[in-house]
């Protein structure tokens, strides 16, 4: 396993599973379990390198697990257990221009995609957007991917000032012929792309992340409302048409279960868990 | 009259002792405690060891049940265990959940005049006893070359995964969870079914060179045309149960606080829940919990939301006692335990607290009507029967769906349900790919699952053209020894625990 601090609380693990990373594609995710207590926690896919044989994921210390993670894994860590890669792949074919927006954290999981896309013939608009400067990561990596890239933070330090509907807006009125956009990040994020995107009526995709146990169609609780059907994220998705994504619906469930959450990760600062406040810069 | 004794069996069915109905409802200990040896022996005892036993013809994987019963009353348990090990694999698992009051039990003369005897309990007893004793039958493999792959580690899996191995073959079973098992694991509680006898029948599979790949969902790692291809593996078993649960679909299906069986027991059996925050994954179930089904998995599910401390467990059922589909035993368990059935009841609605939490659910009241095609009487709506039904949880226990992974994956032809398609020896439309279990059948019993799995070797060595290590090994002379294993033993080592 090797590992790269982006800030306080984000980092990227690049994890060794070969076989994994030899049929993994943009749009998957796996379930990560820390330990033999952990929980199932899903998370998207940020890259993989086929010939190193590993899968990348970038990851924000907010819950307890995902501190946890942070603070034990380092580079020759074993994970318990990861189960990869799920869901459907993105479809790529048959876009000849596409805007890929990356919110925050979404940066990441986005950036298979700009690449497959980019790989696939298609012109690429890179918009992401951060809080600030001191948040970006992967820029370099999208520049070499992207036509066009448009850097967008709520303060202005970097890029433009504004959200990434700003970005995704400026993109829109510059290339009309837009086929598609893909909108990757938190739930409330992808809400306003999809209502940027809506009145142009260019079709929208976006990477839906509910809670899961299991995240293989087993118990349900990823359910999802895509118009008046109830699907799974974990097998019939995690990328759905955003135009008919209820994302009420989604931003409810996503937080049903608060209280615990909380519980436990009080409980386990408590415990001793010796939060490092400097971070240490490793990379594999 | 020479050779021929009238004996007079034991006229009651020894009872089983059974934990306290309060004390229980506070734990996740096992409820049925199981018989002792004189109990065993007692209960042995009112067998009639009929010549064309009807048993044994009831029983899907066909296990001697008048050869295992003599053995006890005898004293010879370990015969017994041999006995009963040669056609079931998992004795401590099926005597704990087989439904044997609608098969073996159910055909037993004794059954006719008294209650029949209890075989699935003396079938547990054997079980555990071997667990206890560390016996495990490994007979003389023979190596082959084939290669076998078992997708899903439950007991179709687990079943198939044994003969295939018993006959030589070199198997990989794959497991999407991080632990095998299967529904044994994540689905049925620990007072059912203990972790440790899934772990021992395991140990088991283990000894006869079976690998366990767990964290691998076939169809996106690899997928099933990839494992009788690249992968090189000559034959495939499709077992990967039902699947995907099913909500009612009436408003107020998607609120915080409705979820299915399967996450509830997932979350609390597979990841252990009810140890939360010891262990990372929360259930929190409030103060009433509703529970709409009245099937197995409805009692699990009831029984466990007890357990987890709820104040108030119910079970909202559209027909009566009499349809439900769970096992006699479970059922009467979970009325001893306080749980309120709600007979002829329906959910139309789920109700919303304001903030997308569940209230409670509207209901109606219902009546039975005309027989359906199950030859139940299907349940009709009384109009005007609706009332407020006050729930902090609901959860659905009404049914699964196929999983859609390997459809999605596969050119396999699926039926117009999803199912898979087989034919009577349980092959695929993909040569030396088989499929059996929940998968097939829709949602059914352990033991049909393991049927499957043995149907589903059969065909398999069929296939390849082996034979069982047994047959091969009819050798005339009986004081033989081959690699240092005497032939009179039919090949068997008896492998102590270490």
């Amino acid at each position: 396993m090797g590992r790269e601090d982006f800030s306080e609380t984000t980092y990227m693990l690049e994890i060794s599973d070969p076989m994994m990373a030899h049929v993994a594609r943009a749009g998957q995710f796996v379930i990560v379990v820390l330990h033999e207590r952990g929980e199932r926690v899903p998370l998207t896919i940020a890259d993989f390198d086929r010939e190193r044989g590993t899968i990348t994921l970038v990851i924000q210390a907010v819950g307890k697990t995902t501190r946890q993670m942070q603070q034990e894994c380092r580079v020759g860590t074993r994970l318990f257990g990861m189960a990869g890669p799920l869901g459907k792949p993105a479809s790529i074919g048959g876009v000849r221009k596409v805007i890929c927006v990356g919110g925050g954290l979404g940066v990441a999981p986005v950036f298979p995609q700009v690449r497959a896309f980019k790989n696939a013939g298609a012109y690429v608009i890179g918009v992401i957007g951060f809080r600030n400067k001191d948040l970006v990561f992967w820029e370099e990596k999208f520049r070499r991917y992207c036509d066009e890239m448009i850097i967008c933070s709520d303060d202005g330090s970097v890029g433009i000032k504004g959200l990434v509907t700003k970005g995704l807006e400026m993109s829109m009125d510059k290339h009309a012929d837009t086929d598609r956009v893909v909108a990757i990040g938190p739930p409330i994020m992808m809400r306003a792309c999809t209502e940027t995107t809506r009145p142009r009526k260019i079709e929208t995709i976006v990477s839906l992340n509910p809670i899961m146990v299991d995240g293989t169609g087993m118990c349900g609780g990823c359910r999802v409302r895509i118009g008046d059907d109830v699907r799974m994220a974990c097998v019939d998705g995690p990328e759905f048409d955003a135009h008919t994504v209820d994302f009420d619906d989604l931003m409810s469930r996503v937080g049903r279960f608060k209280e615990q959450e909380r519980q436990a990760l009080e409980r386990w600062t408590n415990n001793g868990c010796n939060l490092r406040t400097d971070c240490n810069r490793q990379s594999s | 009259m020479a050779g021929k004794t009238i004996r007079t069996i034991p006229q009651e069915r020894t009872p089983m002792p059974v934990q306290d109905c309060h004390a229980r409802g506070m734990n996740f200990a096992e409820v049925a405690l199981g018989y002792d040896e004189d109990a065993a022996r007692r209960e042995a005892e009112r067998c009639l060891l009929c010549p064309d036993p009807a048993c044994v013809k009831a029983c899907p994987v066909s296990i001697d049940i008048p050869g295992f019963i003599e053995r006890i009353s005898r004293g010879d348990f370990r015969g017994s265990y041999d006995a009963l090990a040669d056609a079931n694999l998992l004795p401590a698992i099926c005597g704990r959940v087989c439904p044997q009051e609608v098969q073996c039990e159910e055909v037993c003369p004794v059954g006719e005049t008294l209650e029949p005897v209890a075989i699935g309990r003396l079938e547990r007893w054997i079980g555990d006893h071997a667990i206890e004793q560390g016996w495990s039958t490994v007979p003389y493999i023979e190596p082959r070359r084939y290669r076998v792959g078992i997708v899903g580690s439950g007991p179709a899996g687990m079943a198939c995964a044994a003969d295939m191995a018993k006959a030589g073959c070199d198997v990989t079973i794959f497991e999407a969870l991080h632990r095998p098992g299967g529904v044994l694991r994540y689905g049925i509680p620990e007072f059912r079914l203990p972790d440790e006898v899934i772990d021992a029948e395991y140990a088991n599979l283990e000894r006869l060179g079976v690998r366990i790949a767990c964290n691998t969902l076939v169809g996106r790692l690899f997928t099933l045309e990839e494992m009788v291809g690249k992968l090189g593996f000559d034959g495939v078993f499709v077992a990967t149960g039902a699947g995907s649960p099913r909500f009612a679909g009436i408003p107020g299906d998607s609120l915080n606080g409705v979820l299915s069986a399967n996450e509830l027991l997932t979350r609390c059996n597979l990841m252990r829940a009810r140890e939360f925050p010891e262990y990372d994954t929360p259930l929190p179930l409030g103060r009433r919990v509703a529970v709409v089904g009245a099937g197995n998995t409805a009692m699990d599910a009831m029984r466990v939301s007890l357990r987890m401390g709820v104040e108030e467990v119910s079970c909202v059922y559209r027909r009566t006692r009499h349809e439900s589909p769970a096992r006699r035993e479970e059922l009467e368990h979970a009325e001893e335990e306080g749980i309120a059935f709600h007979w002829l009841t329906a959910p139309v609605e789920i109700l919303d607290d304001g903030k997308g939490n569940v209230r409670g659910m509207r209901c109606t009241r219902m009546e039975l009507g005309e027989p359906d095609r199950s030859g139940r009487r299907s349940p009709v709506p009384i109009p005007g029967s609706e009332f407020e039904f006050p729930a902090d949880i609901v959860v659905y226990a009404i049914g699964t769906n196929p999983n859609p992974v390997l459809g999605q994956t596969s050119n396999l032809k699926l039926d117009k349900r999803g199912y898979i398609e087989v034919d009577e020896h349980l092959a695929t439309s993909i040569a030396g790919i088989y499929a059996g279990g929940d998968i097939v059948t829709g949602a059914a019993t352990v033991i049909l699952a393991m049927g499957a799995g043995r149907k589903a070797a059969r065909s398999m060595k069929a296939y390849f053209g082996v034979r069982d290590t047994e047959t091969v090994y009819e050798l005339g002379d009986q004081s033989a020894t081959r690699f240092g294993i005497p032939v009179f033993e039919k090949n068997h080592t008896r492998v102590l625990a270490y």
